[in-house]
């Protein structure tokens, strides 16, 4: 586990595993250090962006805090749970089921059934990567991406789930839709699903 | 009545820029803002404005805007022809347009982007805190069209406009661009660097304020797979699989897949910003860029003697560290 120079005004600080990267995102927001301006989780990692900072300082600090976060956890509970509700109507559900070798139903059932994880946000804003999906799942994404892909659109590929925030090209899979707006520019926070919520997926009727 | 900026013509692209949004990026928002910050800071102060206030980039010039109650303006960046209300004028000073007058910017000679500032800023409204468009997410206003109307801030601070020119940071003909190398040179073998740095890369007609994207020799993976998403920093050079580089600008997405090989200089990514396609960019690995914080202050400097550096490091040299 190291703290990586990552250009002069960013640190990358290799977490090894999604869980100690939450834990070392959640310890910089509760006290963000002088001179960060950006904190950024990804898969096994964590970008510190610091313009301002005092380097050899932020280093030392980094060093301190993922000796934190790796340390075995007990002491914090598990994230926020968000319950999203959906309708399984989604285009591309035959499909997968097909690729799956599973019914349509079942599809959406292990679906449903799964507890996720925020990993790491990016694509667009608000875009989650939800970690978690039934291995049962995980087909590739579409040869040719959509041009458009509604907002709320439920969605898998890989490993990955996701409920795409606004209308944009996309090449998921898509299994369904919900009417919850999961990117709303305006509210604070503006994204539902930061890094490190629990989300399930409720079945529902549409509308 | 508000003072209003009128769209008569907006030039290839153009859009409203500010210093940008940090503090998203976890929510994957772009930091977006000027390409070119220094510029749009310097446009800013030669009209009294807070160095934060939004102006106007352009890209490859070509915009005629209307004031419709007389305003101070200040055109920076890449130096255009400019005419103010039927009369030329220069760049880098502060410059009066009468009520219902036109400002024309004609098309660079040199560079790509080229900033306007008007005194009290463009008022467009605040998106998580910055005026700025956005042109990977859409955040923002959208990109300027001819009979776009832009409101003129309300003017909270009346500092008196005291310069009447600014020397501005030079455009360097054949720029050559320091990278410090990392985080992820470890994913190219060990010659990468030194092929970057050997080289020219050109700039593509493809680039824009995501990215300026490169061609020149490939950059050689030494090990295959992929490499589990991560955040991304401004002025990353990210490399596809293909090998050849992309330089991350204002727009850049804030996580992404492809190792980054080195990250260029902070004091030198305006000059990547504004390299216009067809541009040749050369690359000098350095371990620091900077030893203080006077490192901003330095860039003017750093960017006129780099045609001097140019002539000590000859193309097909090794890299050089600093």
């Amino acid at each position: 586990m190291t703290v990586r120079a990552a250009g002069e005004h960013a640190l990358l600080v290799e977490t090894g595993s999604l869980e100690a990267a939450h834990r070392l995102d959640a310890l910089l927001r509760a006290d963000l250090p002088p001179g960060v301006e950006d904190v950024v989780p990804g898969s096994r990692t964590v970008l510190v962006v610091a313009p301002a900072a005092d380097r050899p300082r932020l280093e030392t600090l980094l060093a301190s805090l993922l000796r934190t976060a790796l340390a075995p956890a007990g002491a914090d509970g598990p994230g926020r749970l968000v319950e999203i509700p959906v309708v399984y109507d989604g285009e591309d559900l035959a499909e997968v089921a097909e690729l799956s070798g599973l019914s349509a139903e079942e599809v959406a059932a292990r679906h449903a059934a799964s507890e996720f994880t925020v990993g790491w946000l990016g694509f667009a804003p608000g875009f989650a990567y939800l970690i978690g999906l039934d291995p049962a799942l995980h087909v590739p994404r579409l040869a040719v991406p959509r041009t458009s892909v509604p907002p709320g659109s439920v969605a898998v590929a890989g490993s990955y789930s996701a409920v795409y925030p606004s209308a944009s090209p996309g090449g998921w899979r898509l299994l369904g839709r919900t009417d919850v707006r999961v990117w709303d520019a305006a509210a604070e926070p503006p994204a539902m699903l930061p890094p490190g919520t629990r989300v399930r997926f409720r079945p529902g009727t549409a509308r | 009545m508000t003072a209003r900026v009128e769209v008569l013509a907006p030039g290839p692209y153009a859009t409203v820029q500010d210093l940008g949004r940090p503090g998203y990026a976890h929510l994957g928002v772009p930091r977006s803002g000027a390409a070119d910050p220094p510029s749009l800071r310097l446009a800013n102060r030669l009209v009294a404005n807070a160095e934060t206030a939004a102006g106007i980039e352009l890209t490859l010039g070509g915009a005629a805007l209307r004031f419709t109650a007389g305003a101070w303006v200040a055109v920076t960046g890449a130096p255009c022809p400019v005419e103010a209300a039927g009369r030329a004028a220069g760049t880098d000073a502060p410059l009066w347009v009468p009520p219902g007058g036109v400002l024309r910017v004609g098309v660079p000679r040199r560079g790509l982007r080229t900033y306007v500032a008007v005194r009290d800023g463009i008022g467009v409204e605040r998106v998580l805190g910055s005026r700025s468009t956005d042109s990977l997410s859409g955040i923002g206003p959208p990109p300027l069209r001819a009979g776009t109307t832009l409101p003129v801030g309300a003017g909270a601070v009346a500092a008196a406009i005291l310069a009447d020119f600014a020397a501005p940071p030079p455009l360097p003909r054949r720029p050559v661009v320091r990278v410090l190398p990392g985080p992820r040179d470890d994913w190219f073998v060990p010659e990468a660097l030194t092929a970057l740095c050997a080289a020219a890369y050109e700039v593509t007609a493809d680039s824009n304020r995501v990215g300026a994207r490169l061609r020149g020799a490939p950059l050689e993976r030494a090990r295959a797979g992929e490499l589990a998403s991560e955040g991304m920093p401004l002025g990353a050079v990210q490399v596809p699989p293909g090998g050849q580089p992309i330089v991350f600008l204002a727009d850049h997405p804030p996580t992404g897949g492809y190792p980054v090989v080195c990250v260029v200089a902070a004091a030198d990514l305006p000059m990547v910003a504004q390299a216009r396609p067809g541009d040749l960019l050369r690359f000098r690995l350095v371990r620091r860029a900077s030893h203080d914080r006077a490192s901003h202050d330095r860039a003017s400097h750093d960017r006129a003697t780099a045609r001097h550096r140019e002539a000590v490091d000859r193309p097909g040299g090794a890299c050089q560290e600093a």
